[in-house]
């Protein structure tokens, strides 16, 4: 699942976005609420996207290769 | 050197818990400042970026071996901005930056007269601290250290403001035209603040490293009378340089609203900025218009008093 | 917090300072009721949170009940400076020998509170301070030390005040240091208080200012004087329409705080200024180089990219506002890059390009090589902290209204 805003998109490979567990964590540690853990996985909320502030801690939160942040400022360069 | 602090000085963090207080630890480490301890009640035993967290400071003392620190930077919510800070008087504390804005006047003043009795100094409230280029800061002056380094390099001009975000403006200023900065003081925009530009002056008179001062003023308040009064009777070796901003405050149009900080509330004639300036200028404090300006006026100054 | 004068004596009242019986009411039949409970000559006044009141007619002294009425219902409808009455206050018309003054004010230097009393009551104690400083008092008070009633003597005494006058104001002016600080009071004033032919002192008018840092342990007297909590602090200032939007969008989240003000501000500049210093800074660099300003604003802490995106987007609704400057002081707590995506983000959203909307923007500092690309990106006028407040100031009136003119 990918979803983009107008600076930010955000990226949970689909292998991952019905994992309820990874939903709750990437919830608790992104401190602008763009993970939203549900009952059946992992959602992202559009609106929140470009609030992004690049801290990486969704990087840290989940597996690797799991989630992407990309600058579409930057033609999509991913944050990590 | 520098004034009130240096690469010696031990300090806490009174409410090093919160939000703000941890980014400013985290700063304050970066920078090289020597933080020995925090207090938040309820906390003990906990650590922030390493430092550890107390309910006290007289389990924070005990814990130290009974060595107090010299300096406290009191984030602590305002209805419990006067007990941290008498907390910290009565530990013996000499140097307080207080943080914290909104403030009720009476805790201030409270504090600000225990700490006369005291013999301590604070700075602020409502500020961002004091930096001394290359070698500490106390408060969230400057930010993070990367960028804090780019605008502010070790050098001769002390500066003090009024606003927060300004002293860096100014700091930046002054580095880029090779000036560098002895010691930067955000002094806090309050009604009633600790320190003021005159009560800090003897410091810096007493410092070898600062051959100038700059000052950012605002309206509103008498610390710049005070100031003009202090230069006309101490014969100081400093040349000092006034920005002030908010002239546009003295417009017709502009009468009955409020701009910028609590302090810049215009009350009787003498605040405004007009007559402010005329007070400045009379007692030989040169008032620019802009701060591009600073630098050079800076050298003009320092090579006329070397020379005289 | 202002007081209305009711609410004033009411405060003083309390203190243990004596005041004349007087009434509050809305109504101009219940003042009629009033003044025949009082008996004798009446004065009626306005209850608004205005000077001038006395000029602009809302002061009438009455003779009879009825009188009292008519004046009552006449004050009830008058409006002053814009200010409708709360109501009126009949208060009996006091047999006075001599009218003092008495304040206690914050002195910001001192870091103290001061006690002012001058023997020349009823008027404008800076004017009796300018004309006949001899007799006006002053005094600084611990808030530390228990407060005696000898150092009000002192400011009494100082004035030039003795005999019974000085023996008789010393616990007043004693119960109004107590309750300045021990109501958080910015200001505690009674002008006059009256000497009357029978040698009796009372306050005949008091004027109270609490400080709005202090309101939240003052609300048991608050809630005393039945003041309710939709009344906030009591502002007088009447923000515009503009100034109303941009605090909805500041009160939508936390995360830090934007102000803006448009009253005395007509000109095209949209300005999007940060922070308390750099905004003042920025407005006068701008009007000093001829522009004329839209609005004043402020950027602090570390905002939303939907809180910069609504201050942008209140501003370029202002009727004449094409274009918008965006220029701070160095920023450590701001961030460059959230900014820059909020400003832009309201171009993109009001069907703006940003390349021709946003004229300049300087903001250097924190996080500036990441904003620096989004700039880029959408071909914005940006610089670093090498070109000063004053120049990119100046580029933004010769963009905004050079074109314009
Ligand atoms: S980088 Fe930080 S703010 Fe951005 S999505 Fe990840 S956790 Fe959230």
């Amino acid at each position: 699942m990918r979803k983009d805003a107008i600076f930010i998109g955000v990226e949970v490979k689909d292998e991952y976005t019905s994992d309820p567990a990874l939903g709750a964590k990437l919830n608790e540690v992104c401190p602008v609420n763009i993970y939203r853990g549900t009952e059946t996985g992992v959602d992202i909320d559009e609106a929140a996207i470009d609030e992004c502030v690049l801290c990486g801690l969704c990087y840290d939160a989940a597996p690797e290769g799991a989630v992407a942040v990309l600058k579409l400022y930057e033609d999509g360069a991913a944050l990590r | 050197m520098s004034i009130l602090i240096d690469k010696d000085t031990t300090f806490i963090i009174q409410g090093i818990t919160g939000r703000e207080a941890v980014n400013l630890t985290r700063e304050c480490l970066d920078y090289g400042s020597k933080i020995v301890g925090g207090v938040t009640p309820g906390r003990k035993g906990r650590e922030v970026h390493g430092v550890p967290v107390f309910d006290t400071i007289a389990q924070l003392v005990e814990h130290n071996g009974g060595v107090v620190p010299d300096g406290s930077v009191v984030t602590v919510p305002p209805a419990g901005t006067k007990d941290a800070v008498f907390e910290a008087l009565y530990a013996g504390i000499k140097t307080i930056v207080i943080v914290t804005e909104r403030i009720p006047r009476r805790d201030v003043a409270a504090m600000v007269e225990l700490a006369d009795r005291s013999g301590a100094r604070i700075i602020g409230p409502n500020c961002l601290g004091l930096i001394v280029p290359g070698v500490a800061k106390m408060g969230g002056i400057g930010g993070p250290a990367k960028n804090a380094a780019v605008a502010y390099q070790p050098g001769s001009v002390g500066v003090m403001s009024r606003s927060g975000g300004m002293t860096t403006e100014i700091s930046s200023t002054l580095t880029a035209a090779g000036l560098g900065v002895s010691t930067a003081v955000s002094i806090g925009g309050d009604a009633i603040i600790g320190s003021t530009y005159a009560e800090l002056m003897p410091y810096f008179e007493a410092d070898e490293q600062t051959q100038a001062i700059v000052i950012y003023t605002e309206p509103g308040g008498r610390m710049e009378a005070q100031l003009s009064a202090w230069v006309k009777e101490n014969n100081s070796r400093l040349p000092i340089i006034a920005f002030m901003a908010g002239k546009f405050m003295d417009d017709d149009e502009m009468q009955g609203m409020s701009f910028g900080h609590a302090g810049t509330i215009v009350e009787g004639k003498e605040d405004s900025a007009t007559e402010k300036i005329a007070r400045l200028e009379e007692a030989g404090i040169p008032v620019v218009q802009r701060i591009d300006e600073i630098p050079d006026l800076v050298k003009a100054k320092i090579a006329e008093r070397s020379a005289a | 917090m202002r007081f209305f004068e009711y609410e004033a004596r009411e405060i003083v009242k309390r203190a243990g300072i004596p005041v004349t019986d007087y009434g509050f009411t809305t109504d101009a039949a219940e003042a009629k009721t009033i003044a025949a409970r009082i008996g004798g000559p009446t004065v009626i006044k306005s209850q608004v949170l205005t000077g001038g009141r006395m000029k602009a007619g809302g002061v009438k002294f009455a003779d009879t009940p009825e009188e009292a009425e008519a004046h009552a219902a006449d004050i009830l409808e008058l409006e002053i400076n814009g200010h409708e009455p709360r109501g009126v206050l009949v208060d009996p018309k006091a047999d006075v020998k001599q009218e003092y003054y008495m304040g206690v004010v914050w002195d910001g230097a001192a870091k103290r509170p001061l006690m002012l009393f001058s023997d020349m009551g009823g008027i404008d104690i800076e004017q009796v301070a300018e004309e006949h400083p001899d007799h006006v008092g002053r005094g600084h008070f611990s808030t530390l030390d228990p407060f005696s009633d000898f150092m009000a003597k002192q400011v009494i005494a100082d004035a030039g005040v003795t005999g019974k006058a000085l023996q008789r104001c010393t616990p007043i002016l004693a119960r109004l240091a107590q309750l300045f600080l021990d109501n958080d009071m910015l200001l505690a004033e009674i002008n006059p208080i009256a000497e009357l032919h029978d040698g009796t002192f009372v306050a005949l008018d008091a004027h109270m200012e609490m400080e709005n840092e202090g309101m939240g342990r003052q609300k048991a007297l608050i809630k005393a004087l039945g003041i309710g909590a939709e009344e906030g602090t009591r502002e007088t200032y009447v923000p515009s329409a503009f100034e109303e939007a941009v605090s909805a969008v500041d009160a939508a989240d936390h995360r830090g705080v934007i102000q803006g003000k448009d009253n005395g501000f007509d000109g095209t500049i949209g300005l999007i200024i940060g922070a308390g210093g750099g905004s003042l800074t920025l407005t006068d660099a701008v009007r000093q180089q001829g522009g004329k300003p839209a609005n004043y604003s402020e950027i602090g802490g570390n905002p939303s990219v939907a809180k910069a995106c609504g201050l942008a987007k209140a501003v370029l609704a202002k009727d004449g506002v094409e274009k918008i400057a965006v220029m701070m002081s160095i920023v450590s707590n701001t961030r460059v890059d959230i900014v820059a995506r909020g400003v832009i983000k309201a171009c993109l959203e009001l069907g703006k390009d940003p390349a021709e909307t946003i004229a300049i923007f300087r903001i250097p500092g924190a996080w500036e090589e990441e904003g620096f690309k989004i700039l880029d990106k959408y071909g914005i006028e940006y610089c670093d902290r090498s070109v000063s407040l004053w120049e990119a100031a100046g580029r933004a009136v010769a963009k905004i209204q050079g074109e314009a003119a």
